[in-house]
């Protein structure tokens, strides 16, 4: 098995793609959306979240591109030798959009448990964003 | 007061390893005398060989194409069915001590109230029920968790922790630098995951287990019924029992079990008649799931690693069948004998040593599928003693724990109570288990469905990566007892495996009350 692997996830949210952005593509509303992660702090272009079993570390924002939509960052930690997480809202209609998340990492596990979490973080997006 | 149930799981636990199925490595004085005085399967299968998904059976009664867990990583739904909840609605006193495992163990975000209970050190939580009430998570007043070693935030992992963190580093390191299942070997002969473990006996998770559970009973008022599910993980890799216990089972003097060829050539042959993933991976070509090393070859098992494997597995069955036995005491002395079914089982089964391999996967043969299955029923019962040879599953638990419990089975239970003989299960039809595989990990998928009926046991290989849809397996169990020659495109075998073939058609089609899609993979495990 190769060291880096990639893990990728999505869901279609019945909103403009402009109100996925405001949540997804802004790296200070991250907790409202990704579970356990209950706090972060953005100074400059670096994120350090803090998680729900206490974990704490900081993350580079690597990628913040409005007109694109496409939001890009890697975590720092040294358990992780290498990591990028790319999430981009897609437009598909007026009120329809695509929000994917993929997870690029070194070792393959942390993108299934990066990955993972944030299959789980577009679900409780979607239900934020759609009301429900 | 009604009937009580203790049931007990081990984790990966081969039907051979019993005494009262003919196994001869391990003393299982207690699990046999239950056997002799209950119900003992000769055929009971899984659902799925891997963890989560059949233990996601278990608490279900569903399949796991209609519970949603495909595979390891794959979380329950909160609000999944729940045995639990049906028996906790009825009145019952309910508690899982032990491996719970329907949610994944390697969860650094918190995720999951498996690992929520056991960091902050509670023993429940308020979470959906499938009825759309709010109650104890998945139905249980007391869920005391516990997995293969010290890491992680379970109970017995903080307990060790704070009370012997001298200990911790005595357990076997589960994963690697690269959060993979290890490889590395260890105790005499290298053997991948074994491990000698100078853990005192008294601090080991087998023992923690029984004293829980004690404990739990012990709280227990002398009318009160409960539903007790005692879940020890071993004898699960890696295989680390205490050093101190090590002697009972010299591992040199341990014959090489009759499922393994000693011959490589032979070998060879014989994962070549079978679907190309157990040649390929064999060599070390092909890693499907997160369920065996991925940096281990097993084409490199010596005879003597795995000697030293069943040595140590049999002591593993040793300590567990002990502690059922001060359990059973327990539960005597507190006067519960009388009213109180014991159910003894595994999640799944282990290859050690089979066609040289070991752990588990998509490897769908007896080590893996068959399993000890014993039902003790209360004495107050009544029923006789039987041995059942026609086909059961795990799916069947759920509902009989309803029938011992007076309760109904739900429609969404895609089981039946269990047969008490022979004649009973002719009579209600129980002639087939079947047994489902989904990995998809890294652009390798697998997936196989299994029927075992009629004395011969069936795999078909679905279109993947893997396979193009036209292998599998036909063995027939009465002259093929361990499944070395393949028959799948015999020509002589063709109606045999077409009425099989028909009847996993007829599973995929059926009709499931209240499925849940196939759940996300967040974690390897």
């Amino acid at each position: 098995m190769s060291a880096m692997a990639t893990v990728r996830h999505h869901v279609i949210v019945g909103v403009p793609a402009d109100d996925a952005w405001r949540l997804l593509g802004d790296p200070s509303r991250v907790s409202e959306w990704f579970p356990g992660i209950t706090s972060c702090v953005v100074e400059g272009a670096t994120r350090t979240v803090t998680l729900a079993t206490g974990l704490s570390f900081p993350e580079e924002l690597v990628t913040v591109d409005g007109l694109q939509r496409r939001f890009q960052y890697a975590v720092r930690m040294p358990i992780v030798r290498s990591h990028l997480s790319t999430l981009d809202v897609l437009e598909l209609g007026a009120r329809q959009c695509c929000c994917a998340y993929a997870a690029d990492a070194d070792p393959a596990v942390m993108a299934l448990v990066i990955g993972g979490a944030a299959a789980l973080g577009l679900e409780r997006a979607k239900s934020l964003l759609e009301g429900n | 007061m009604g009937r009580c149930i203790l049931f007990i799981t081990t984790d990966q636990q081969r039907y051979d390893t019993l005494g009262c199925n003919g196994g001869t490595l391990s003393r299982t004085p207690v699990v046999d005398a239950l056997a002799a005085a209950g119900h003992r399967y000769e055929r009971c299968h899984p659902s799925s060989v891997v963890c989560m998904p059949s233990r996601s059976t278990i608490l279900t009664g569903q399949h796991p194409s209609a519970h949603g867990v495909w595979m390891n990583g794959v979380p329950l739904p909160e609000a999944a069915p729940s045995v639990a909840e049906e028996l906790s609605r009825g009145g019952y006193r309910t508690a899982l001590i032990g491996k719970a495992h329907f949610e994944p163990l390697l969860d650094p975000f918190g995720l999951f109230a498996e690992n929520r209970l056991g960091a902050s050190g509670a023993f429940s939580e308020p979470g959906p029920w499938f009825d759309g009430t709010r109650g104890a998570h998945r139905g249980f007043d007391h869920m005391e968790l516990a997995t293969h070693g010290a890491a992680g935030w379970l109970h017995y992992s903080k307990w060790l922790q704070q009370s012997h963190p001298e200990a911790v580093p005595m357990y076997f390191r589960v994963l690697d630098d690269d959060l993979n299942v290890s490889a590395a070997g260890g105790a005499d002969t290298g053997a991948p995951q074994a491990h000698r473990n100078e853990i005192p006996r008294e601090w080991y998770h087998t023992d923690w287990v029984a004293e829980r559970t004690v404990a739990w009973l012990e709280a227990l008022g002398a009318d009160d019924d409960f539903f007790c599910w005692m879940s020890f993980p071993d004898p699960h890799h890696p295989w680390d029992p205490p050093a101190s216990e090590v002697a009972r089972v010299p591992w040199r003097d341990v014959e090489l079990p009759a499922g393994y060829v000693a011959d490589a050539d032979e070998r060879a042959s014989i994962l070549a008649d079978k679907p190309s993933h157990w040649s390929r991976w064999y060599r070390g070509e092909l890693v499907s799931n997160y369920e065996a090393p991925a940096k281990w070859v097993p084409a490199t098992l010596t005879a003597d690693q795995v000697r030293e494997v069943n040595a140590l597995n049999a002591v593993e069955v040793e300590l567990v069948d002990e502690a059922i036995g001060r359990v059973l005491a327990a539960v005597d002395r507190l006067g519960f004998t009388e009213r109180t079914d014991v159910v003894v089982t595994t999640d799944h089964g282990e290859l050690q040593g089979d066609f040289g391999l070991l752990f588990k996967g998509p490897y769908h043969t007896d080590g893996l599928l068959r399993l000890p299955l014993v039902w003790r029923p209360a004495p107050v019962a009544g029923a006789a003693a039987s041995t059942v040879t026609r086909p059961v599953g795990l799916v069947d638990l759920a509902p009989t724990f309803l029938s011992i419990a007076g309760l109904g089975a739900p429609s969404f239970m895609e089981g039946r109570v269990l047969p008490s003989d022979d004649a009973d299960a002719a009579r209600r039809g129980f002639d087939a288990a079947l047994t489902e595989w989904d990995s998809a990990l890294f652009g390798t998928d697998v997936h196989l469905r299994s029927v075992v009926a009629d004395g011969w046991l069936l795999t078909r290989c679905d279109p993947s990566a893997v396979h193009d849809g036209t292998e599998g397996e036909l063995y027939n169990l009465g002259d093929d007892p361990l499944q070395r020659v393949n028959r799948f495109a015999d020509p002589a075998c063709g109606a045999v495996r077409d009425a099989l073939l028909e009847r996993l058609a007829a599973h995929d089609a059926r009709e499931v009350v209240a499925s849940a899609p196939p759940g996300p993979l967040v974690a390897p495990v």
